[in-house]
């Protein structure tokens, strides 16, 4: 049973190790490789526009990864991720300058650096659950942001920090094109790292505390320390995604970080589907491409009448941002599982296909 | 010293106003059980209904006000009944996200129809100032802490006499119970809404009148948590207690730092330290009830 390439009617799996593969089929696995050349091949006939919207859904995708594994997988709420995203995007940047320490060293150690303030502010998390916790996060989200403002040394209060570019063997990663490639290795890196997480023993014990943490804490599962540990894990990619984030701009500002940006965050993984991997891929897509998708419907009807009723040029902006927290509402209204889950039901309908009932 | 003392009779009077925001805050969640992120918008939509109606319809201040509470009501009902009713059941971050997603949409929403500059409130009072025991305090100050105790001691009275007070205290104690003894758990979900709606707006009324209405109002929303933090979730005197003591905690932290430490931005920043704290040494808050939980 080890080469089947479409999944069986039933579930024939005889070993746990066929249970917890990476991908489910050959198939999928293969798909998936062949959107990962086909990325690769994408600055290639990509204009610089689309490929910005590419390198943004890399570096978002991976800090979503991170509050997925939080949201998801353990079912801890975070209402504070864009902080430590703006933590790592500023530590790289500072380790950079100020230390001189290569850019390829300092986004991971900026990774360590973010852990190590999730943890404090995870601390708190280990005794509370639900809604307190979503409000002491809410907190770390404005200590930490009101570091940003304050800590010159770190951030270089209201001017902002300038970020160098990636260098690589004297390679200067400091185009789009040339800077995709680094956000897509960072990224099938950070999702396979996620994926194996979730296949082992710690990553069964996130999904165990999340489903009923009394069960789990009963069958021997440290609560403190897993809830701890995935406020880790999640402010780890939030670093990464955040250091990215930094030497992509190659310049971060204090003002970026807010709880909208985190709200933005929490949008992406709703839409996409809690505890799903692929998932958070789909939603962080979605949210980055509606900007441009309602830009694109408002230049469609511009010149109408509809056009003329919304006033469409000096209100796009707030219209853009209403649509945030409308698509959060609709999907959690109509679709709460997400972007995912309707992906599964498309495919089983298609593997049903003319017999889906 | 006139200052410090200025400083805590401004931090009684804003945390009175953010005690009864808190209050009604409590009373969505011991209702309902929902955490309203949204809260502070409510306090927007109201201040800007009222402005709307005093300026583009020059209504008297005694007109236009009931008009603002009225149609808060109707606004709180119809939100849960089309919103968060369908969210019944759902996890606690669905519900919280939809809130938050409401307050987004507000936000943006007030933006677009009053535009993002702060606007005053035509003037209500005769005199802007009052002399108190050789201090000078606004008029609106007096008038909105006057307010402010006059709805606590409504509250007070609506839950300990009143039959829809006494009906929704049920329904937070026990809703299947008072389910069963022919309260309509619906009716009170949605009253809920619709009082605590009324009363934000109340609130942004006042705020507004002191400093114009903007989008700045609804920074009250946040403020709220740690309030409530400090009271416990589920305590409506605790949240009022917190209120108070977030505002003069605010003020006293604002005193410290213009005086000697010169950080900066403590006044807004000071709470939500304080709220860390407390969650690590009580997790429940100061006055919430523990959760004891049964395998």
């Amino acid at each position: 049973m080890a080469n089947v390439s479409i999944i069986p009617s039933g579930d024939f799996k005889t070993s746990y190790g066929t249970d917890t593969t990476i991908f489910p089929t050959v198939t999928s696995r293969n798909f998936a490789i062949l959107g990962v050349v086909l990325l690769l091949a994408c600055p290639a006939f990509l204009d610089r526009y689309w490929l910005s919207l590419l390198i943004q859904i890399g570096y978002l995708g991976i800090a979503a990864l991170g509050l997925n594994i939080l949201v998801g997988f353990t079912g801890q709420i975070s209402i504070g991720h864009s902080a430590f995203f703006g933590f790592g995007a500023f530590a790289s940047a500072w380790l950079s300058n100020r230390w001189g320490i290569p850019v390829v060293l300092a986004i991971p150690l900026a990774g360590v650096m973010t852990t190590a303030i999730g943890l404090v502010f995870g601390m708190p998390a280990a005794r509370l659950k639900g809604l307190y916790l979503a409000i002491a996060t809410l907190a770390a989200q404005y200590i930490l942001q009101d570091f940003f403002a304050r800590a010159d040394w770190f951030t270089g209060g209201t001017n902002g920090m300038i970020a160098e570019p990636l260098t690589l063997f004297g390679f200067a990663f400091d185009t789009d094109e040339r800077y995709f490639y680094v956000v897509l290795v960072a990224m099938v890196i950070m999702y396979l790292l996620g994926t194996n997480l979730m296949r082992t023993r710690d990553g069964r014990a996130l999904v165990a505390v999340r489903d009923h943490y009394l069960s789990a804490e009963i069958m021997g599962i440290n609560l403190t320390k897993y809830r701890t540990m995935s406020f880790g894990i999640s402010a780890f990619y939030a670093g990464i995604g955040g250091a990215l984030y930094a030497h992509y701009l190659q310049f971060v500002s204090v003002e970026g970080f807010t709880i909208v940006f985190s709200i933005q965050f929490l949008g992406m993984i709703i839409i996409g589907g809690l505890g799903s991997i692929m998932g958070t891929l789909m939603g962080t897509a979605f949210m980055v491409l509606l900007p441009e998708v309602m830009q694109m419907a408002s230049k469609l009807v511009s010149g109408t009448a509809i056009d003329a009723a919304l006033n469409l040029k000096d209100n796009i902006a707030f219209l853009r941002e209403m649509s945030v927290g409308l698509v959060i509402i609709l999907f959690l209204v109509f679709e709460p599982d997400g972007l995912a889950h309707r992906w599964k039901q498309i495919k089983a309908y298609w593997k049903l296909y003319p017999f889906s009932h | 010293m006139t200052l410090l003392f200025q400083l805590l009779v401004n931090g009684l009077i804003v945390g009175a106003l953010y005690g009864v925001v808190a209050m009604s805050f409590v009373l969505i969640y011991k209702a309902s059980r929902i955490v309203n992120f949204a809260q502070g918008e409510f306090l927007l939509i109201g201040a800007w209904t009222c402005w709307w109606l005093l300026t583009s319809w020059q209504l008297p201040f005694w007109i236009g006000f009931p008009i603002t509470l009225v149609f808060m009501l109707i606004f709180g009902v119809v939100l849960q009944v089309v919103v968060l009713r369908p969210m019944i059941g759902e996890p606690i971050i669905s519900v919280i996200m939809v809130t938050i997603g409401l307050s987004i949409v507000f936000q943006a929403a007030m933006k677009w129809m009053f535009g993002v500059f702060a606007k005053p409130f035509p003037q209500i009072f005769a005199s802007p100032t009052m002399d108190i025991f050789g201090l000078q305090v606004q008029t609106v100050y007096v008038v909105s802490l006057a307010i402010s105790i006059l709805i606590m001691a409504g509250f007070g009275w609506f839950f300990k006499y009143s039959r829809l007070g006494l009906a929704m205290r049920a329904t937070a104690f026990d809703q299947q119970v008072a389910q069963s003894l022919g309260i309509s758990v619906r009716q009170m979900f949605a009253m809920s809404w619709a009082i605590s709606a009324m009363v934000s707006a109340v609130a942004g009324v006042t705020v507004g009148v002191v400093n114009g209405v903007s989008s700045a109002l609804s920074f009250f929303g946040i403020k709220v948590f740690p309030a409530v933090i400090l009271g416990g979730l589920d305590s409506v005197i605790g949240a009022v207690l917190g209120g108070l003591i977030v505002g003069v905690l605010e003020n006293l932290a604002h005193y410290l730092d213009s005086q000697w430490l010169n950080w900066g931005n403590m006044y807004e920043i000071a709470p939500f330290y304080v709220l860390i704290a407390i969650l690590m040494v009580k997790p429940y808050g100061l006055f919430g009830t523990k959760d004891i939980e049964r395998v």
